[in-house]
């Protein structure tokens, strides 16, 4: 996003709604969502799509379907409230859930955003190995496999923290300037892969038909994922194209985006995020892997930086470092902020190194970077109740006869219901991903068989049930704990 | 002046792109692509700061 904008208004109106003449107007909604989705993550999720052997149909079906859900999200989930209530989020939820809980929150928030952070400079490392020889980590690495890149993650890390904690502005503003370029640089991956296929399999592509051809029999040919990966089909990528961001849209961070629109429908904006992030960049991302595996089927290693110097050379690889480091700094400024609430007094720049550090800990670590499909979708899963909790909160809760922002009237700073909300439901999901696991488990020690020929809920369909369970759950609890304090 | 420097940078996003294109069409050769992309790039880089963002840090000047 527009991290100018949201360093210039977080400092305002923290504690109040966004005044009428502070709104801004659709196209700043724009250029916002149109930068901020064409992150360093882009070069790795793609190529983690064809790991799981995914389809031609299944990618670009259901890419198409996943990102409008999400922008349907964005539209008629988050954004009414946001127009609504013209609160950030964290100002929302203490009025819900008390400032206790909303610390909680803060801190599940800010350690997601580390390892997220975690992942880009692992991203921008990568690049560090073209130019200097040393061993880098495979698709199946989880641990640091070698000193060259524990040394390389040091340096980005390092770098990115320093910048992240005194010159956030002028990062941003750099960030701004790189957007139009990067998009581009992005679009070139997708160009000169797509004419690297046609040459190595000597197919014109002078039609639709051809085309297709071409993507589904060599690029995207389906079939089984490579070792260690879970296969996707059409409902994994809808699934994960829809909730990689649950945590914004359904999960409502995006409130403290969307009280400076003037109309909800401005969220139709995050169309441009999905589409030119979301769907080119991953597909583009997508074909550079691909061709890899086609030049030597026994090259799987996902690393963006090699891949982006073969398709573009050294503007390839700038664009590799610069969409990570600029994606990486406000990320490591939103974690460091979220920690900043639960340690106030703390200087923000040490609080922003330090969380600067710990990202660069977790990016040493290539297993959070090429297990990035399943940790984004445990982060959605992780936020998603409390959106859940903000929506019954403001829709249905006074419909039941209850109050809404009952931490505020009750004067209470931990909100059991809304807390409990969100660790049965964290709790409820758990159980389901983990379903064959905790199954065996009971078979073995207790005999007991619980629903035979269930076998869970994989982590990227999870969330969409977690999110009825903390609905129900929050409006059930809120009647007892309602009645309760009020007795 | 600031229209001049937004021609170079569109020109510069232009170069980013079309030789690409070329490739893709069998009139470029991929080193040639490359290295083209990597003179748009520093002219992009160059001209952009230029003028980008420079409305906003005068008005905040002003007020």
């Amino acid at each position: 996003m527009s991290e100018d904008q949201t360093q210039s208004t977080s400092g305002e109106f923290e504690r109040q709604p966004v005044p009428k003449g502070s709104l801004l107007g659709f196209k700043s909604f724009i250029g916002m969502y149109a930068g901020e989705h064409c992150a360093g993550t882009e070069l790795m999720i793609g190529p983690l799509f064809v790991a799981a052997g995914v389809s031609a149909f299944d990618l670009i079906f259901g890419l198409l379907l996943g990102n409008l859900l999400a922008v349907l999200s964005w539209m008629f989930i988050c954004a009414p409230i946001a127009t609504h209530s013209r609160l950030t989020l964290y100002y929302h939820l203490e009025k819900i859930c008390g400032r206790k809980l909303v610390t909680l929150y803060n801190l599940a928030n800010g350690v997601m955003f580390c390892f997220l952070a975690g992942s880009m400079i692992t991203v921008s490392a990568t690049a560090v190995g073209v130019c200097v020889n040393f061993p880098m980590p495979g698709l199946t690495d989880i641990m640091p496999n070698s000193i060259g890149w524990v040394l390389a993650v040091l340096g980005v890390g390092v770098l990115i923290s320093i910048v992240a904690a005194c010159g956030y502005n002028t990062v941003s503003k750099f960030a701004n300037i790189a957007s139009p370029w990067m998009v581009l640089v992005f679009l070139v991956f997708g160009v000169v892969a797509l004419r690297q296929f046609m040459l190595a399999t000597d197919t014109p592509v002078n039609s639709l038909e051809s085309l297709w051809h071409l993507a589904s029999t060599e690029i995207w040919k389906g079939g089984d994922p490579l070792p260690g990966q879970v296969k996707f089909t059409f409902w994994h990528v809808t699934f994960f194209a829809w909730f990689c961001n649950m945590a914004m849209h359904i999960g409502m961070s995006d409130l403290s985006v969307f009280r400076f629109a003037k109309k909800s429908w401005y969220a139709v904006a995050t169309a441009a995020g999905m589409y030119v992030g979301h769907f080119m960049a991953w597909i583009a991302a997508s074909l550079l892997y691909s061709y890899q595996l086609r030049v030597d089927p026994t090259d799987t290693d996902v690393l963006p930086g090699p891949m982006a110097f073969r398709a573009a050379g050294y503007a390839g690889l700038l664009c590799v470092v610069i969409a990570g480091w600029t994606t990486a700094n406000p990320t490591i400024y939103r974690a460091g902020l979220a920690f900043q609430a639960i340690v106030p007094r703390m200087p923000r720049f040490s609080v922003t190194l330090a969380t600067g550090l710990l990202a660069t800990l977790a990016g040493m670590f290539p297993g959070i970077a090429m297990k990035l499909l399943g940790f984004v979708a445990i982060y959605g899963m992780i936020l998603m109740p409390m959106g859940a909790v903000i929506f019954v909160d403001f829709y249905l809760l006074r419909r039941f006869g209850m109050q809404s922002n009952y931490a505020e009237l009750s004067r209470k700073s931990f909100n059991w219901a809304a807390g409990l909300t969100w660790f049965v439901t964290l709790g409820t999901c758990v159980t389901l991903v983990k379903f064959t696991a905790l199954q065996a488990l009971l078979a073995d020690s207790l005999g007991i068989q619980l629903l035979p020929g269930f076998s869970g809920v994989q982590i990227y369909f999870v969330s969409l049930p977690g999110w009825f369970v903390a609905a129900g759950l929050y409006i059930i609890l809120s009647k007892i704990y309602q009645n309760k304090v009020h007795k | 002046m600031k229209q001049a420097l937004q021609i170079i940078s569109l020109i510069a996003l232009c170069l980013t792109i079309f030789p690409a294109l070329l490739f893709f069409a069998g009139q470029m050769e991929l080193d040639a692509v490359k290295w083209l992309m990597l003179a748009a790039t520093a002219v992009w880089f160059i001209a952009t700061p230029l003028w980008m963002g420079r409305e906003e840090q005068s008005q905040q000047a002003a007020e």
